[in-house]
């Protein structure tokens, strides 16, 4: 795959400038009586990494067989580039897919497998074969072109299912929670490399996943679907420390939501207090774990929030610790720590008002 | 796991049947094709080939067995073509109706093939309701005499009645061809005539050699329909088995004949069972 345009990736997402490759425009989708997407906006610009993050029932593969074509959209309108995508049968959409399953042809080989497009785009055998052999190469599994799927193993199939995938270029690549068969540890492998190859070539990847790690560790951006609806569009850091509802802050990551009441300017909630530039009334905050601190004896750091805690549990995770620490008024806060160092009991914490984030309510959906 | 009594308990009984009602059978017949009968229409129990050298000297015999042969192909032929498609439409395509399209499909093979042999009869026949239609319209004048009583009509009562045992195996082996292959072959570009050739079809083989089995080997051994509709033309080889054990009274030669066509059938089952192991996959 010499041949494709290579684009020089160093921080994807943020960068703005590139073109926008595909356009979700309004799209729901209902299944008789029941709404599985409504409303779902979404760009995915070239060369760019998009997770789908979301509980299995949010609609990820739904959309992403929108996308694909083997759905048809209640309403709305897919456009890649210029052309509309959603009128065209799956067959002639410059989209391939990697299937949960692989979905490998079971009558033929390894290498017949991934010359399936080339063929039936009858393409000259000669190009066939060249193309088949660099895209095995490339996912290093060249010595087992003759095999048939059933007799190699599933990280096997899963590249094979990759490179019958890329070796048609394809300008969309759509992955339906490629790795979720796979155990923990190839699992890790496989996201450094897919990650890897993706730069590589320069095609724009949509992932559907409902793995928040997964999600942060390969994607340009993240979509984070819930219940149809899309709760958050924005990049591994933007939305680990910016979450826009409570959903998003629970979902990824560990977080305390804390319920605060503002008045002028002084938020309060329990034996906590600390100012914000907010309207009056009730308010709702994320306040990630690591972002509390075990407080030293020594004065406080002024503008930081103190409160003392009685400590409930610890669990120790290695390199952290985390802390269940009730501090009164049914306040209770987790704490995550680089090791307390052993039990503890009574602990005083602290933690920088701009660190507790405030986030919309995520009101329940049928 | 299991004691043996209980193995033995389990196993004896199949065994036993087999043996009482198949092997023995058979070994019998194996041996009254080596026998004669007398004059006096008394078997003689000399060990010979005469009934094998029979077969291959007299015309008739060996006539009978290649057209027998000859009607059972084309009956295989036709309830491919019947049933491949029909299978395919309700596998693939028919969504909401499919239980009710295959209770349809199945129901034939609850009615007596008496019955539906007769059927036929009264269609074909001279003063039948197709050529009693095709004067009315004016296409014919006269009846139309190939439609009864002939290897035609043999072959469409034939097809008529094996074409369900054709499509049972192939609406099988289509249903276990996992939904994501399709797609995975439309989502790399193929078209869905190209899929049907590269995907379902290759997968389905299993299916259709199975019943490609059913329609030849059961229309092979059958003799009502070349009995009820055939006429002289339309014979087939059971119909000689049949009055050779009846009233020529040559169970010997008979047996012969049965013989060879036990042994034509194994084969093809033999045959049939490499082709299917060949083209499946899970």
């Amino acid at each position: 795959m010499t041949t494709t345009p290579q684009i020089a990736v160093t921080s994807a997402g943020d960068d703005v400038s590139r073109t926008t490759l595909l356009s979700i425009r309004n799209v729901a989708k209902r299944f008789a009586k029941n709404v599985v997407l409504r409303d779902i906006s979404l760009e995915v610009k070239e060369g760019e990494f998009l997770t789908i993050l979301g509980e299995s029932g949010s609609g990820k593969t739904t959309l992403l067989r929108i996308i694909a074509g083997f759905e048809t959209a209640s309403a709305g309108e897919v456009w890649m580039g210029d052309a509309r995508l959603d009128r065209q049968p799956p067959y002639r959409r410059r989209v391939n897919t990697v299937f949960q399953s692989y979905a490998l042809f079971p009558h033929l080989t390894v290498e017949q497998n991934v010359a399936y497009g080339l063929r039936v785009a009858k393409r000259p055998e000669a190009e066939i074969a060249a193309r088949v052999s660099e895209a095995l190469e490339k996912v290093k599994m060249s010595a087992h072109a003759k095999s048939k799927p059933s007799k190699i193993s599933g990280g096997q199939q899963q590249r094979i299912a990759l490179a019958r995938a890329l070796v048609n270029r394809p300008q969309l690549l759509l992955l339906d929670e490629p790795l979720s068969a796979l155990d923990a540890n190839l699992r890790r492998q496989m996201q450094v490399e897919l990650k890897s190859l993706q730069r590589e070539v320069g095609i724009s990847f949509i992932f559907v996943t409902h793995d928040q790690e997964e999600a942060m560790v390969m994607s340009d951006r993240i979509a984070l679907l819930r219940a149809g609806e899309l709760e958050q569009v924005a990049t591994p850091r933007e939305i680990y420390g910016h979450p826009a509802t409570a959903y998003v802050a629970q979902f990824i990551g560990h977080t305390n939501l804390l319920k605060g009441e503002v008045r002028a300017g002084v938020v309060r909630r329990g034996p906590l207090a600390w100012t914000a530039a907010l309207p009056d009334g009730a308010a709702l905050f994320s306040l990630r774990p690591e972002n509390i601190r075990l407080a030293s004896e020594k004065a406080t750091a002024p503008g930081t929030v103190r409160v003392r805690g009685k400590v409930r549990q610890q669990a120790f995770h290695g390199a952290t610790e985390l802390i269940r620490v009730e501090c009164g008024d049914g306040l209770v806060l987790v704490v995550r720590t680089p090791g307390s160092g052993g039990a503890l009991d009574e602990v005083d914490l602290e933690f920088s008002p701009a660190d507790a984030v405030p986030v919309r309510e995520s009101p329940e959906r049928i | 796991m299991f004691s043996r009594a209980y193995k033995a308990a389990v196993t004896l009984p199949p065994l036993l049947w087999v043996t009482v009602f198949l092997l023995l059978p058979y070994l019998l017949m194996f041996c009254y094709s080596f026998w004669s009968v007398s004059a006096s229409q008394a078997i003689v129990h000399s060990w010979n080939l005469d009934n094998y050298g029979q077969l291959l000297r007299v015309n008739v015999y060996w006539q009978t067995l290649l057209r027998s042969m000859w009607i059972a192909a084309r009956v295989t032929l036709f309830s491919l073509l019947l049933g491949y498609p029909l299978a395919y439409f309700l596998s693939f395509y028919a969504s909401k109706k499919k239980d009710l399209l295959y209770q349809l499909v199945i129901i034939p093979l609850w009615v007596s093939y008496l019955v539906r042999a007769y059927a036929w009869k009264t269609i074909l026949g001279s003063d039948g309701v197709l050529n009693t239609l095709l004067q009315y319209v004016h296409l014919t004048t006269h009846p139309l005499e190939f439609l009864l009583y002939s290897p035609f009509a043999v072959v469409l009562t034939l097809t008529h009645i094996y074409t369900p045992f054709a499509f049972l195996p192939i609406y099988a082996a289509l249903e276990h061809i996992p939904r994501n292959l399709v797609e995975a072959s439309h989502d790399l570009g193929a078209t869905p005539g190209q899929t049907f050739w590269k995907v379902i079809f290759p997968l389905s083989i299993p299916g259709v050699v199975a019943g490609a089995t059913f329609a030849f080997v059961l229309s092979l051994g059958d003799f009502l329909a070349p009995l009820l509709l055939g006429g002289p033309s339309g014979i087939m080889i059971s119909n000689i088995v049949v009055s050779l054990f009846g009233a020529a009274y040559n169970w010997p030669l008979g047996a012969a004949i049965s013989f060879c066509m036990l042994l034509l059938v194994v084969c093809l089952l033999v045959f049939s069972e490499r082709l299917e192991k060949k083209w499946s996959f899970s």
